[in-house]
């Protein structure tokens, strides 16, 4: 199945992706072969079959509820491009005005 | 370079100590490393600095009459998916190029209770996507045995590291093969335990419903020790398992006697390399020479393992990788607003491979895909692990090739991803199953490039696999060959 530019450009938006016009090209190439190979999957009959989502037993996993401490706030943040105050600092939310 | 036991032997006896043997394993890296390129992060000062305080602490307890913790002194190597607290982990990408965990995974965490050392990290494709380490941001890794080929992957620097002896023992870990592949292409033995033996805590995610932390080894019995200290129960890992955990040592087996072994016929397809095929079937003969019952069996869905992993790990990738944004790790593409920080960063710092399978797992999951692709994907999952279950009524453990060829070139599947998927056929299968799988050296072919042979057994059951493969290797010394010209001194 043949994919248009239009729905790279769409799942690169949906994946935060940016790419450039070369990358979008070469990936409508490469991401409709892989589509073509795994549409063997559709010949298959699976109507009374159920989907494995997990290998293991379905079972609940609980634990106590009990406060325990956290990771080290300085190693955490020392990682981070921009902190401010001890958290981390992003930069606007919407365009320019922040 | 000698295993695990060996070393361990040794240290106890007091005839080596940790800093003598963390020394010799420094030495060798540094010899070896400019050809091979095994290593992103070498840590000589701390692991020295740890081998005096085991040392240290060997002593004390030597003169108190005390024990000592089972790998006390002994230097390993981590691969870089594998979080380790204070040292560099980048997963073998540029977004998270500088990211120093402030914690350790909990298999780190054990082996480092258990008195391990790590000497460094070694590298892998780029998240543990690939089956060379070509997709590593920071170059490939050489095979130990042609350096013009590549180790295999994700895994292919602890698969190198290991079979130029650089270190007795590294961890790696297996999605899709990421253990087996490498260390059937570079001569060692690799041990995938089963899907929740293992705790994921600290394993940067690919596919959170196929990842599983593993061992390359020199012998079966070196990954049968890390297997136990590395598995239980862990409060951070809702999915790793309350079961036993398997024995420290394994239980000697005189001959195969007793042992069923199904041979999916699947797995000799027209695509395989011959030389492997008649390895395989040359191992196979020697086991039921040994005892064992060798049967053909049916594993029918093999052929749709490919298409279903393709679809389920990326889509579990597509999700899991949506963290990394520059906001709390990893260099910053700068820009106005927030949404344009995500696109850019994203766009400029992962890999080719990284965002072809972000917008392939993306794709499968979203509104009007999902049914037909992860769906079905989902689906036929279920046929596959039928499959397995299947087999195991009948016969104890399942042997396979573990690829289809021999390691192949630097650059032999550039450009053209589907064809490197593809290379991943007979590996996969245990993944989506959940089955345990250890890869031991069984061959070479003409041009001296080790052969594979894969074990796959039922549910937690490592002790049955690596028992097998123990006893085949105390019957050969296929595991023992080391590279030339980097061949062993000693």
């Amino acid at each position: 199945m043949a994919l248009t530019r239009e729905e790279v450009e769409h799942i690169a938006q949906l994946a935060r992706l940016e790419l450039t016009d070369e990358e979008i090209e070469r990936y409508r190439e490469q991401l409709s072969d892989v589509l073509d190979y795994v549409a063997r999957l559709q010949g298959l009959d699976t109507a009374d079959i159920p989907p494995t989502a997990s290998v293991l037993p379905p079972r609940t996993v609980l634990r106590e509820d009990e406060p325990r401490p956290g990771l080290p706030r300085d190693e955490v943040l020392a990682n981070a491009a921009e902190t401010e105050n001890g958290q981390f600092r992003v930069p606007p939310v919407f365009g320019g005005e922040g | 370079m000698r295993t695990v036991t060996e070393w361990l032997n040794a240290l106890t006896s007091g005839e080596v100590s940790s800093r003598e043997l963390t020394e010799d394993v420094m030495a060798r890296i540094e010899r070896l490393e400019p050809v091979v390129r095994a290593f992103l992060t070498l840590t000589p000062e701390k692991a020295l600095q740890a081998a005096d305080e085991a040392d240290r602490r060997r002593a004390e307890a030597r003169r108190n009459g005390e024990s000592v913790p089972p790998l006390l002194g002994l230097p390993i190597a981590v691969k870089d998916v594998l979080s380790t607290r204070g040292i560099r982990t980048t997963c073998g990408s540029r977004i998270l190029e500088n990211y120093v965990p402030p914690y350790d995974a909990t298999a780190v965490r054990r082996l480092k209770e258990a008195g391990a050392i790590i000497v460094g990290k070694t590298n892998t494709d780029e998240f543990a996507m690939g089956s060379s380490t070509e997709n590593s941001a920071y170059g490939v890794t050489h095979n130990p045995w042609d350096v013009e080929r590549v180790p295999g992957g994700s895994s292919g620097g602890s698969a190198a590291a290991v079979a130029a002896r650089m270190v007795p023992v590294a961890l790696g870990t297996d999605t899709g093969g990421s253990v087996r592949q490498p260390a059937s292409f570079c001569g060692v033995t690799g041990l995938k335990p089963t899907y929740g033996r293992v705790s994921r805590y600290g394993l940067i995610a690919y596919g959170s419903s196929l990842d599983t932390v593993g061992v390359l080894a020199q012998t079966a019995e070196d990954a049968a020790l890390f297997l136990h200290l590395m598995a239980g129960q862990d409060p951070l890992d809702a999915t790793s398992m309350d079961v036993p955990v398997p024995p420290l040592s394994l239980k000697p087996r005189e001959d195969f006697r007793g042992l069923k072994i199904g041979v999916p016929r699947e797995y000799f397809t027209e695509g395989i390399q011959p030389a492997v095929a008649h390895a395989v079937r040359a191992a196979l003969d020697l086991m039921a020479d040994m005892g064992a019952e060798v049967r053909e069996i049916s594993l029918p869905h093999t052929e749709y393992a490919v298409p279903v992993y393709y679809l389920i790990a990326p889509a579990e990738a597509s999700a899991n990788l949506a963290r990394f944004d520059g906001i709390r790790y990893g260099p910053r593409a700068e820009a106005e607003t927030m949404w344009d920080v995500f696109y850019h960063t994203r766009g400029q710092l992962f890999g080719p491979e990284v965002k072809r399978r972000i917008m392939l797992g993306t794709y499968a999951l979203s509104a009007g895909y999902y049914d037909a692709y992860y769906g079905q994907a989902q689906k036929v999952r279920t046929l596959i692990k039928r499959d397995f279950e299947q087999a195991f009524e009948e016969i104890d453990l399942i042997a396979a090739p573990v690829a289809p060829s021999t390691a192949f070139r630097i650059g032999a599947h550039t450009g053209d991803p589907l064809s490197m998927y593809l290379e991943d056929i007979f590996t996969l299968p245990a993944n989506l199953a959940g089955v345990p799988g250890v890869a031991f050296p069984v061959g070479f072919d003409d041009l001296g490039l080790p052969i594979g042979l894969q074990f796959m057994g039922p549910h937690f059951r490592e002790d049955l696999i690596l028992e097998a493969a123990h006893l085949y290797q105390q019957a050969t010394d296929w595991h023992r060959h080391t590279p030339d010209p980097l061949a062993d001194e000693e």
